[in-house]
């Protein structure tokens, strides 16, 4: 009988600030089924929080009508998360380096620095909708 | 129950914050904000905020402690920190901002390092 190698779970929550606090929740879940320690799970938990925030913000701009979707999938070996909004699309390399200079003093721009400081790959596309996607890994 | 509870205390003509809860997007954000901004209001520039309960801080908590700073600053005031968790420290560590606040372990030290 071949075993089960790989799990995934599909969220789809609506443009609110609680949706943040939902995906982290059944991330802790999806953290403690992979058999990750404390403070790997912790680092995902800040990386999507702020990816989540970042879709929720940024992408969707809190439009109720508009959806984000987040996908844990669980293999051997690693942890991967996508969260994609329906939002106008991002760039990434728009967004400066939050610790130089007077960026520091900034009341914003560090939730992409968090998840590239948490996760051990992140990167971006676009949907087919034209929104944004984030896929973030972590190695187990 | 809250996401964020704050007890306020005097000590001179500074006033102490002792937080329990996150300080994340949403509430906890937004009721660091609105402390703050009440006690400018009152004229309370002298604040410190005990950290030791907070235990999970996004970049939005970041971020509001940034405005704090800037706020009470910009009012001639000053703000310290007190008691970090190791977690808040080391966030503070990679954003740069450990050497912009002024950060505590003791209280009665804190206290003294106001003007």
């Amino acid at each position: 009988m071949p075993s089960v190698t790989e799990e995934t779970t599909r969220l789809v929550l609506p443009s609110r600030t609680e949706s943040v606090n939902q995906a982290a929740t059944a991330a802790g879940e999806v953290a403690k089924r992979s058999g990750l320690d404390e403070e790997a799970a912790y680092g995902i938990d800040m990386a999507l929080r702020e990816a989540v925030t970042n879709a929720l913000v940024h992408g969707n701009k809190r439009n109720e009508s508009k959806t984000i979707t987040v996908i844990f999938t669980s293999s051997p070996g690693a942890l991967e998360i996508e969260v994609s909004d329906q939002g106008n699309g991002f760039d990434p390399g728009s967004v400066p380096d939050p610790t130089v200079g007077e960026n520091v003093l900034k009341s914003s721009g560090r939730g992409i620095f968090f998840m590239r400081t948490f996760m051990d790959e992140v990167s971006w596309s676009r949907t087919a909708e034209g929104g944004t996607m984030v896929r973030m890994i972590k190695h187990t | 129950m809250a996401e964020l509870n704050m007890k306020e205390r005097q000590a001179g003509d500074v006033t102490i914050l002792d937080m329990d809860g996150k300080i994340t997007i949403g509430e906890g954000s937004v009721a660091l904000r609105s402390a703050i901004r009440r006690l400018l209001e009152e004229g309370k520039k002298k604040v410190l905020l005990n950290l030791a309960g907070v235990g999970y801080i996004d970049s939005s908590g970041i971020g509001e402690l940034v405005s704090s700073y800037t706020a009470i600053n910009k009012e001639g005031g000053q703000l310290k920190l007190l008691n970090l968790t190791q977690k808040l420290q080391d966030l503070l560590t990679i954003t740069k901002l450990l050497t912009v606040f002024d950060v505590y372990e003791s209280e009665s030290e804190a206290l003294n390092g106001f003007k």
